[in-house]
Formats: C-alpha cells, structure tokens, sequence
C-alpha cells in the first residue's frame, strides 16, 4: 500500500480541516433500487466483527509472563539494620527494605505500636482506641465510619459497624484491621477464640505483650493532635534520613519526615516511647 | 516514549515452528471461547523461570503432608528465613493444578494463607500473596473460588505504600475478577470500584498497568453494562483518570495504555453513557492519541503498537456515532484533517503487519467519512483514493469497506464524483465487478450508480470497456438483479 509523500508532512504540520468542496445531492442518488445511505455505523461489544482484535488482546494478555532478565536484579547493598527503635531487621536489598518499612513502620499508631497498611486505618485506629473526645462524642452522634473505601456510613458502636460491614459489604467478620477495642485487663478477651486467633500470625503487632490503651482525661488527648516537630523527635529522624541518603535512598527519607506526622511530637525514637507523655497518670510499660 | 517494549515473551527451549504452532493453537481456543461468549483470560506474574529444561529445579507436585508440612512451617517457624523457605516451596508446588486442589482441599489452608498474607512479617506477606497469586490463576473455577476470603484484605492492601505488594494484588484480584459471576457479587460490595479508584493516583508504572489489567476484567463481564458501568464506574473519578492516562506526551507509557484504552472500549462499546465521556474530552484525547500513534508507527519497527491501536480506533468510532457528537460540538473536536493521515498510515501499517485490523481501522474512516463533507474532502486533496483502492484485494470484508466509503464521497455530489474520476477508480470498479461475493457486487454496484448520476461521462468509459459484460454476469442474482437492470437501463440510454 503506496501513501503518498506529502501525507508525512501533513501530520507534522498543524492542525486544519479541508475546505469541504459544496455538496449537491440528487434525490435521484437513493432511489430504489439503489439503497446506499451514508451513516456512521456502531458495533455492540459481543459483535463478531470485533473477534480478531479480542483475540489478539487475549494473546498478549497471556503472554505476559516476566522474566527473570526483564526483571532488574535487585541491586544489593552492604548489609543493613533497621533503625527504627526496637526492630532488629537486616538488609542488604533496598526494594525488601521498602517494604518492610511500609509495611512495619509505616503507618504506625505511636500509643500501642500496631502498624495498619494504610493511613486511612491508622487514623481510624487512633480515632477509635486513643481518643476520648471521640470517646465522649460517640456517646452522642454515630461516630464510627465504615472502613470500607467509599462508604460514607456512620455508626454508634463498632458491633453495629462490624455488622454493616459484614451484611452490606461481605468483609469476614474477623477482619484483621476492625478488633474491638481491648478492656484494661489483658486476660479478658472479648471473644472465644480470640487468643486462637492471636497465634495465626497475628496482624501487625509488634509489642510481645498485649498493651492496654488506658483512656486518659479529657483534655489531654488534644496533646497528640498538635503536629510540630521538637527538638527530642527531630534528631534521631535526622540520623536515619543520613544513613537513607547515603544508601541513595531519598524516597525512604522523605518518607520518614512525612510519616513523623503521625507519631505525637512527644514521642522520641530509641529512647523508649514512654517518656514522651506528659501524664502524670501511671502507664503500663511501653516496650 | 514509544521505546522497544520489552519482549515479554518467554524464550522456551522448544523451536520457532513449536512456537508458532502453539500460538496457532491457543488462537483457535480463543476464537472459539469468543464465539461461545466464554472469552476468559488471566496473567501470570513469575519472577522465576519455572521449566528451563537442564536446570534441574522443576517444581515437583506436593502431596498433603508436604503442603500442610510447608504451612506449619511457614507459620510457626522459628528462623524468619526458613518460614519465608516453606512459602517459596509451597509457591513454586502451587504452580501446579493437582497441589492447588490438594491445596483447597486442606481444612484451614487458606486460613492459614490469609494468616500469614496480614502478618507482620513483610517478605512472609509478599510470599504468601505469590501463593495466592498462583491460585487466582488457576483455570479450575473451584480453587479460584477458593481465594475469596483474602479479597477483602486483597483490596485493603490497594491503599498501602509498597508498589510490588500492590501490583502483585491488582493482578490477584484482576484474575478473580475475570473468575466468575459469583466472585464479582462478593467484590463490588466490598468496594473494589472505590479502592480502584483511589489507587489509580500512584505515580508507578507497574501499578497502574496491573490497576488498567484489573479494571478491564471488570468491564470486561457480561453483566458490567447494566450492572458495573452505569453505578460504579461513571459515578467514580475513574473515567477522567481513565483518559488522562492515554494523553500523548512524554508521560504516556505504552503497557498502561493499551490497558486503559481497553477499559476505555468496554465502558465506550457498552452504550451506558457516551455524552458524558465526550463531555470529558474523550473525543480530542483519543484524536491526539492517534496521531502520536501514527508518528511512532512511521519511527519505530515496533510491532506492538497494534494493541493499543485497536481500542483506540474502536473507541473513536463508536463515539462518532454519538448524537452528542454534533450537539456537543464534539464533531468540531475531531475536525483535524490530520486524523485521516493518521489513519491512512496505520492502515498502512496494518497492511504490513496485522492485515485482520484493517476492518476496524476502515471502520473508523466510515464513521469519520460518512456525514463530514471535510473529511471526504481531505481524502480527495491529501490524494489518498488510489491507496484505498490499493486494499481492494486483500479480503470482502475489506473490499466492501473501502467502497462504502468511496460511497460516502461519491453521495456528496458532483463535486466530490468530479475529483474521483477520471483515474483509477473505475478500472477497480470493473474488476470488482468480477467478484462472486454478493456484497462486494452489491457495494460496486452502488458507487456505479452514484457515479453514473453525477459524472455522466464515465458511462461511456464503462461501455467502452466492455461493462455490460461484467453486469451481465449478475442478472440471475436475487440480491442484485434489480440494481444491475436499473445501471444497465442508465448505461444503455447516456
């Protein structure tokens, strides 16, 4: 199939439309027996006139099988440690470090040191377990948000939550990211086979001894809220951003910044999470 | 942009001729999963090469005890590396269809998989979501199925920050869509549209190719038209996401594309709500694309520009025949003449490398041709008649195309009929003519008349060279017979 020379340069050239050249029909034109009608003409997606395309998208889509060259070796470093505080994990990979950090470190809830996958169930979290303004205004409104993604609902208890999310959204009733919030007493579980549950790789908990979130007074809580950076937080964050360069590791850098929002100004890496709160209540032991 | 995508196929160590053969297999079982509407297909992601004959590394089968042996290990291991050593065992066991029903039929199996997918332990996850991976490509409905109760976390995962995870749950879920009927109930309720739909912000590559492979499994269902697309999907931010991932610049990436101009064509194709699409651009984007596939086409020996030429096209032409199109201006968005040069260099490229596209390529210029005086126009002065006549052997299907538009310059009047003859048309004519296939006659015959009425004088060219002669052929023919007396009747009177 020859193209023309010039059609090249005329999709390299700007945009323009032909001036139309005058039309002038004949009724005599569509006159039986002649039929011809000029229309544009639409195909239905289960139309046989689209099989050759589907299969050949089909094919790709089976081919599609990486390779171990394709794939780039994961660049090794020399080995590593984590350096956020009580986590002992070594390195010598960037990529498994990534994930590791996103997956442990996080989004990590600073009071009883549970990670969540996401943001958006951290903040429930701490919502829901550390804060007593939620507390008290829950006695009032529905406060308890679906988890679901795009669900708007709002609920008085977290069952009548669970139950929604169970009826209308199909989740597992022992959905990982939704425990009911624990009583003081480590010993009472909420439910049979709670403890079961804990000894099938339990959901993000890093703390070896169930900590109780003990609901402090009112006008302490707003303490976590305020997001700026003191001096005691800023300096170990700094040391771990200089080790992530110097491995030319930017990304996990700033990462670390960004994820110090969550955790209360008041709370200092590697010198044990306890001496952040300026309670005057007694705590059980941070670990 | 448009560099060298990477092979993705697998160099085996069987031949070319093997290759080729079971290509041709797998295209025949396609066709025919097509035409019993049982088209189904899933990826695979594998990070090993599992049969290189030599290596000596083949995964065996697992039987009970060794996959229950690898669970128990994995769970309650005490070493992180040998937990993480029972997965990859049981992973690489999973690859084959008799240890994945051994797998499912194990009581507490998946529990323990789910386990471990939301455990604290990062590689643990990883490897555990390869295991489900493994699963969720299976062809035996019942071990698909068997993957349901990690969805729900499947899609929990969607909002984390660890592209590889996410990835590798998008095709997880991208294959349990495709699974059934059934599997889809449980999904959409669960907000998949939602979590798609949040996650299509990623910045990496991976992500949104794997998020376009998913998506377009769920607009591929039977039931997404009325149940999917008209809920869900237009009420989400997903369509404008959908075309800013197919504008032409130096962000395009060619795999994300393809991906997301198919879920374009689903959506498009299923006829649920096509004015809002053009409100949102959809016209001028998809044109634009087009012509930045036509420049890459002329650069590049690529030859999977293709896929993503197909829904393009497909896309354009099914939005042409929008009522919209002329209310909502759309028809001045496509007004570009170089859309037609566009066109006539994939078909050209068509023609070289993948002659069953140029119906649907032809297809569009009936859709840009048949009300556009302009378009017609173009065709006449960007001299592109004699390459369209060029394409009249290649097949009937492409034959009857190539006069149904020749058809729509010709109606337009004598004008258009003036700059289409003298020269090579009529000769084509005359040779079609010869044709035994009704339609192709049906069509020649047609663009003779039009011809006849607005350029009187190609009628004694026609005589002169011995048309009543091919008419002739065709006086018995039911479905031509009234047509061939009428163009005798004209040409025996002028």
């Amino acid at each position: 199939m020859q193209l023309p020379p010039a059609l090249c340069a005329r999709l390299a050239a700007g945009p323009g439309a032909a001036e139309p050249l005058p039309v002038e029909r004949d009724p005599a034109a569509g006159a039986a027996p002649f039929r011809f009608v000029a229309r544009p003409v639409r195909f239905p997606r289960e139309h046989q006139f689209f099989e050759d395309g589907d299969v050949q998208r089909h094919l790709y889509l089976q081919d599609v099988i990486m390779q171990v060259a394709d794939v780039p070796e994961k660049p090794r470093v020399p080995a590593f440690a984590c350096q956020v505080a009580g986590c002992c994990q070594v390195f010598d990979a960037l990529d498994d470090y990534e994930h590791h950090y996103h997956t442990l470190h996080g989004n990590v809830c600073s009071f009883c040191k549970r990670a969540f996958p996401s943001g958006h169930l951290l903040d429930a979290h701490i919502l829901e377990w550390h804060d007593s303004l939620f507390q008290i205004l829950s006695e009032r409104q529905d406060m308890y948000q679906c988890l679901v993604e795009g669900c708007t609902e709002k609920f008085k208890t977290s069952r009548d939550r669970k139950d929604h999310m169970v009826r209308m959204h199909l989740y597992p009733a022992d959905f990982r990211f939704d425990k009911p919030k624990k009583s003081r007493s480590p010993a009472s579980a909420e439910a049979p086979g709670d403890s079961g549950e804990r000894s099938e790789g339990e959901a993000m908990e890093i703390c070896s001894e169930p900590v109780a979130a003990s609901p402090a007074p009112a006008g302490e809580r707003r303490i976590y809220r305020h997001r700026s950076v003191s001096e005691l937080f800023l300096k170990p964050v700094l040391n771990m951003c200089s080790v992530l360069r110097i491995l030319g590791c930017t990304w996990a850098a700033a990462l670390l910044i960004l994820n110090s929002e969550r955790i209360p100004s008041t709370i200092c890496f590697g010198q044990g999470a306890a001496r952040g709160f300026k309670s005057n209540k007694k705590k059980t032991k941070q670990c | 942009m448009w560099s060298r995508r990477q092979g993705r196929l697998r160099p085996t160590v069987c031949g070319v001729e093997e290759l080729r053969r079971r290509r041709r297999e797998r295209e025949a079982a396609l066709r025919k999963a097509r035409r019993e509407q049982q088209l189904v297909s899933k990826r695979l992601l594998r990070n090993d090469a599992p049969e290189e004959a030599g290596e000596g590394c083949v995964a065996a089968i697992l039987g009970e005890t060794e996959v229950q042996q690898f669970l128990r290990q994995a769970q309650r291991g005490t070493e992180e590396k040998e937990r993480e050593g029972a997965l990859v065992s049981l992973r690489r066991g999973l690859q084959h269809p008799e240890t994945q029903q051994t797998f499912i039929r194990l009581e507490g199996s998946m529990r323990t998989l789910v386990g471990l997918l939301t455990s604290n332990q990062a590689l643990l996850q990883l490897e555990a979501a390869r295991c489900l991976h493994e699963l969720s490509h299976s062809e035996q409905s019942t071990v698909a199925e068997a993957c349901l109760p990690a969805t729900s976390y499947l899609l929990t995962y969607l909002s984390s920050h660890s592209s590889d995870f996410i990835e590798l749950c998008l095709y997880t879920l991208g294959n349990l869509i495709v699974e059934s009927e059934a599997v889809r109930r449980q999904l959409l309720p669960q907000g998949i549209v939602p979590a798609l739909a949040a996650c299509i912000q990623s910045p990496h590559v991976a992500v949104l190719e794997a998020l376009g492979y998913a998506l377009s499994q769920l607009l591929q269902a039977e039931e997404a038209p009325e149940k999917i697309i008209p809920s869900s999907i237009l009420a989400s931010t997903l369509p404008q996401h959908m075309l800013q991932m197919l504008q032409p610049g130096p962000k395009l990436n060619p795999g994300v594309a393809v991906e997301f101009a198919w879920c374009l064509h689903y959506i498009i194709c299923s006829q649920v709500s096509n004015p809002l699409l053009i409100g949102h651009g959809a016209l001028s984007t998809l044109g634009l694309l087009l012509l930045d596939l036509a420049g890459a086409v002329q650069k590049t020996e690529d030859a999977g520009l293709e896929l993503l030429a197909c829904p393009v096209l497909r896309c354009l032409s099914n939005l042409l025949t929008e009522a919209a199109v002329e209310t909502v201006g759309g028809q001045m968005q496509l007004r570009d003449e170089r859309v037609v040069a566009a066109l006539f260099i994939l078909l050209q490229f068509f023609f070289q490398k993948q002659p069953s596209l140029l119906p649907e390529g032809l297809w569009l210029l009936n859709n840009l041709t048949a009300n556009s005086p302009s378009f017609c126009t173009s065709l006449l002065s960007l001299d592109l008649i004699e390459p369209l006549l060029q394409l009249l052997p290649v097949s009937n299907v492409v034959s009857v195309m190539v006069l149904t538009v020749l058809c729509n310059v010709a109606e337009k009047g004598p004008a258009y009929c003036q700059r289409l003859w003298p020269g090579p048309l009529l000769p084509a004519l005359l040779h079609t003519l010869a044709f035994s296939d009704t339609e192709v006659v049906g069509q020649s015959l047609e663009l003779l008349h039009l011809l006849f009425l607005y350029q009187p004088e190609a009628v004694q060219v026609f005589l002169q060279q011995s048309g009543l002669q091919a008419l002739e052929r065709h006086q018995e023919e039911a479905q031509l017979q009234d047509r061939v007396y009428a163009l005798q009747q004209t040409a025996l009177q002028g």
